[in-house]
């Protein structure tokens, strides 16, 4: 395929528009709430009311307001879009009618205009809810590709690397490695076979992000890994998808396959030398298998276990070649940073972080679901006008950001720039980007004890530090909850944190106190209220929550 | 042969390149402890003993190469007390009895312990049900003396070539297994060849029948054996 062909698709597939479009949101978390119904009742009532030749049903991805699905967009020539709420099969026939100009009786209907959307600033997102990850040809119209002939036609490998370089883009995987480096380093590894790999495990609780963009857009994360494939001069590559991800891996696997026959992946992409071959494989479910070193290990057909860097992967990584390693949304960003270049890409965000950032939005606020923000926005901007504030009756208390590696941060600084610098000053992390809201009913003691033992539970094994140390952690944060430890126990707390942060083999355990140490930071006294009194009048009752 | 010079603990001495930071140390007359490495078998950096400081920083001196103008600390404070705590951790984790072990007196995790002064373990102590393998007529497994050093898998594996061992969960509920998490006397793999026994630093793995003072581990022969097949002398 040539770009003249891809362009000529591209055209039949915009040329096949209807002036009605309803596009209903069949990713993981709306098809867990009843949208595959939805979208056959709305099926249904189309056919039933001889619309099907104004109104056509698109089945989208993630429409971002996970917690109000089923969620269904309308889209209608020469009126606004309108987003329908907690869809129900039985509504469908409602869909269909406003769908010919109708008023919708009886659905909620979400304001598009609210701070939730208008402070958004979707990139990696841009396309998520707009095309079918399941047609190809959805995508070409979106644009996908446009940048991969780009690359390989003008940019070349070493414009494409200082494109990245220059806009500032850091790895969303978790640790904000700067990508262009990443890029230039694996590219100046000698020839010879090199990988790809993008590390799509998203092992940490309560995130979604990477899920949504591999259901929403696949050809996304594959354009980004192809740039990257020809950047560093590799024809090989790997997206470590986690099993219990079905769905982005149906989707992923129905990608490659389309693209691979339109000649956009697999060999002589764009009738060029260049040839990309990528393969999924499937993870079983270990947050270690993240890591990267356990992640190649497990490729590889190992135990997933981390080993010891340097080496890098860079340097040597899957059977001991150079391999690059991104993250779904590092590689999701490639695409724009290609076509808009890097001086648009580097405007956005702050210094030391450019560009956006996609954090999953959960716990005690009115809104939760995906959002993609510009770095650099204060806490309390997504907390207060995205999440919408705390639900009726009660009030943030703080803000958990990084997951297990990362911690708490009080209501009181939610005047913190979200930039990888800003959050690590507080002892938190950006990481790959849950954020969960706490209001004053829950308990840090109780917070720290269970992301305590998702560690301990998702311990490799292999090193003493954090395999031994996270369970004598995690039991003395149950006896700190339980209001029987000693006077003293948050001295032995802090030494025993100090030794599993900084003597453990992999970020798993160098990041495992760090929940504990940022609510020790910040609500100290939650766990110092719970202490045995030195005069050992026995233990004393739990604090009340 | 090229050579690096780098300053360990305020003396200046030289390592061969590729030399790790550990061997430069050994052949300096600097000995820093070491639980899962073992000569001839490649280095995991898994127990932890052996970090050193380098620029402020801990690397595991096992798997960190010496390089040029290195300024290296074995034994600081906070490394000796790091390496305590390791240790109480690891007593702490599983059921070791020093008294009633066929490996008192034999055993690098005790031998460690006393040279470091470990007295009393400040940890709570975790009392797992372990399980005894007797069912191979040679030798034993005791899991409650296991370290998870995996020294025997590596061995099994890098110097008899028969791959026997492995190691099957996670976290402190890890366990070493023979074959698919058989009997060890029913592998199909095992050539009863007895260099897991001699690799183990505790008293895990053991000659069977054996009096106390007869188990003895010898893990000098394990060295001897790679020297030997890499100059391919065989009369070892
Ligand atoms: C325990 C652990 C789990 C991790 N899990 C993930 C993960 O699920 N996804 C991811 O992209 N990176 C994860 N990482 C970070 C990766 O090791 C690696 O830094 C990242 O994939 C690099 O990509 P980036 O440069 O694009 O961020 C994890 C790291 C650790 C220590
Ligand atoms: S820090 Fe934990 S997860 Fe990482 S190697 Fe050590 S035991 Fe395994
Ligand atoms: S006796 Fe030899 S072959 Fe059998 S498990 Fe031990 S090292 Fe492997
Ligand atoms: S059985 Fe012995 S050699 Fe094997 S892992 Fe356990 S302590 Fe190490
Ligand atoms: S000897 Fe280096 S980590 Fe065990």
């Amino acid at each position: 395929m040539d770009l003249e062909e891809l362009i000529a698709l591209a055209e039949s597939e915009r040329a096949g528009r209807l002036p009605v479009e309803v596009r209903v949101c069949l990713a993981a978390s709306c098809l867990g709430s009843g949208a595959g119904g939805v979208r056959d009742a709305i099926a249904g009532a189309i056919a039933d009311r001889g619309l099907a030749g104004r109104v056509r049903l698109r089945e989208v991805g993630c429409l971002r307001l996970c917690s109000e699905g089923p969620l269904v967009q309308v889209d209608s020539e020469g009126a606004d879009p309108a987003l329908y709420a907690k869809v129900d099969a039985r509504l469908a026939p409602v869909i269909a009618s406003a769908a010919s100009g109708d008023p919708a009786e009886g659905i909620r209907l979400v304001d598009l205009g609210s701070p939730f959307f208008a402070l958004q600033r979707p990139i990696v997102l841009e396309n998520t809810g707009v095309v079918e990850p399941e047609r190809i040809e959805s995508s070409l119209a979106a644009g996908a590709y446009r940048s991969l002939h780009h690359a390989l036609h003008e940019l070349g490998p070493e414009g494409m690397i200082a494109e990245v370089t220059r806009s500032g883009l850091r790895g969303r995987g978790g640790a904000g490695y700067p990508t262009g480096l990443k890029w230039a380093t694996v590219a100046k590894m000698p020839p010879g076979p090199k990988y790809v790999v993008c590390n799509a495990d998203e092992g940490d609780p309560g995130a979604f992000m990477d899920r949504s963009v591999m259901e929403s857009d696949p050809h996304r994360v594959l354009e980004g890994m192809a740039i990257a494939a020809l950047a560093v001069g590799a024809d090989r590559g790997y997206i470590y998808v986690r099993g219990e991800y079905p769905l982005a891996i149906a989707r992923l696997d129905t990608a490659i396959r389309q693209a691979r026959r339109l000649g956009l992946l697999g060999s002589m992409i764009f009738d060029s030398p260049f040839n990309f071959r990528v393969d999924l494989r499937i993870g079983a479910g270990a947050f270690v298998c993240g890591e990267e070193t356990a992640l190649m290990q497990s490729i590889e057909g190992r135990r997933g276990q981390p080993r010891p860097r340097p080496p890098y992967p860079a340097e040597s990584g899957l059977w001991g070649c150079p391999t690059l390693i991104n993250n779904v949304e590092t590689f999701a960003n490639i695409p724009a940073i290609i076509r808009e270049g890097s001086d648009w890409f580097s405007a956005i965000g702050t210094e030391g972080s450019k560009g956006t950032k996609v954090f999953a939005l959960a716990g005690k606020v009115r809104n939760s679901g995906l959002v993609e923000v510009p770095m650099g926005l204060p806490l309390r901007t997504i907390v207060d006008q995205i999440g919408g504030g705390a639900p009726e009756g009660s009030t943030t208390k703080a803000v958990q950001t990084g997951g297990p590696s990362g911690g708490c941060i009080p209501s009181g600084l939610f005047d913190t720039p979200v930039e990888y610098e800003a959050l690590k000053a507080l002892g938190s992390i950006m990481g790959s980007g849950g954020m969960i809201v706490m209001d004053q009913d829950d308990d840090m003691v109780g917070i720290a004890r269970f992301f305590m033992k998702f560690c301990m539970d998702e311990s490799c094994g292999k090193c003493v530090p954090c395999r031994a140390g996270t369970v004598q952690l995690y039991r003395m944060l149950d006896r700190i909850e339980r209001g029987v430890a000693p006077a003293g126990e948050l001295g032995r707390l802090e030494a025993l944190c100090d030794l599993v942060k900084h003597a453990s083999l992999c970020g798993l355990g160098q990041a495992a106190p760090n929940p504990v140490l940022s609510t020790l930071r910040f609500f100290r006294h939650e766990y110092e209220s719970r202490l045995v009194s030195p005069d050992g009048d026995g233990a004393r009752a739990p604090t009340p929550r | 042969m090229a050579v690096t010079t780098l300053t360990l603990d305020g003396a200046l001495i030289s390592a061969r390149e590729g030399q790790t930071i550990l061997h430069a140390a050994r052949d300096a007359g600097v000995r820093i402890p070491t639980l899962c490495d073992l000569d001839g078998l490649t280095p995991v950096g898994a127990c932890r003993l052996c970090l050193v400081e380098v620029d402020g920083r801990l690397v595991p001196s096992c798997v960190t190469r010496a390089a040029e103008g290195m300024e290296v600390s074995t034994a600081t404070d906070r490394l000796r007390e790091y390496r305590r705590m390791i240790l109480e951790l690891l007593f702490a984790e599983r059921n070791h009895v020093c008294s009633v072990c066929v490996a008192n007196g034999d055993c690098e995790l005790q031998d460690l312990a006393m040279e470091l002064g470990v007295d009393h373990v400040r940890y709570e102590y975790l009392d797992p049900p372990c399980e005894v393998d007797a069912s191979h007529d040679r030798y034993g497994l005791d899991h409650n003396r296991c370290i998870l050093c995996t020294r025997c898998v590596r061995v099994c594996d890098e110097i008899e070539g028969a791959h026997t061992w492995d190691v099957a969960g996670r976290g402190t509920r890890s366990r070493v297994i023979t074959d698919l998490h058989q009997p060890w006397g029913e592998s199909g793999t095992c050539t009863s060849c007895g260099k897991c026994v001699m690799a183990c630093p505790t008293g895990a793995l053991f000659h069977r029948g054996s009096s106390v003072a007869e188990n003895i581990h010898d893990r000098e022969r394990l060295h001897d054996l790679v020297t030997a097949r890499e100059e391919g002398r065989w009369g070892v």
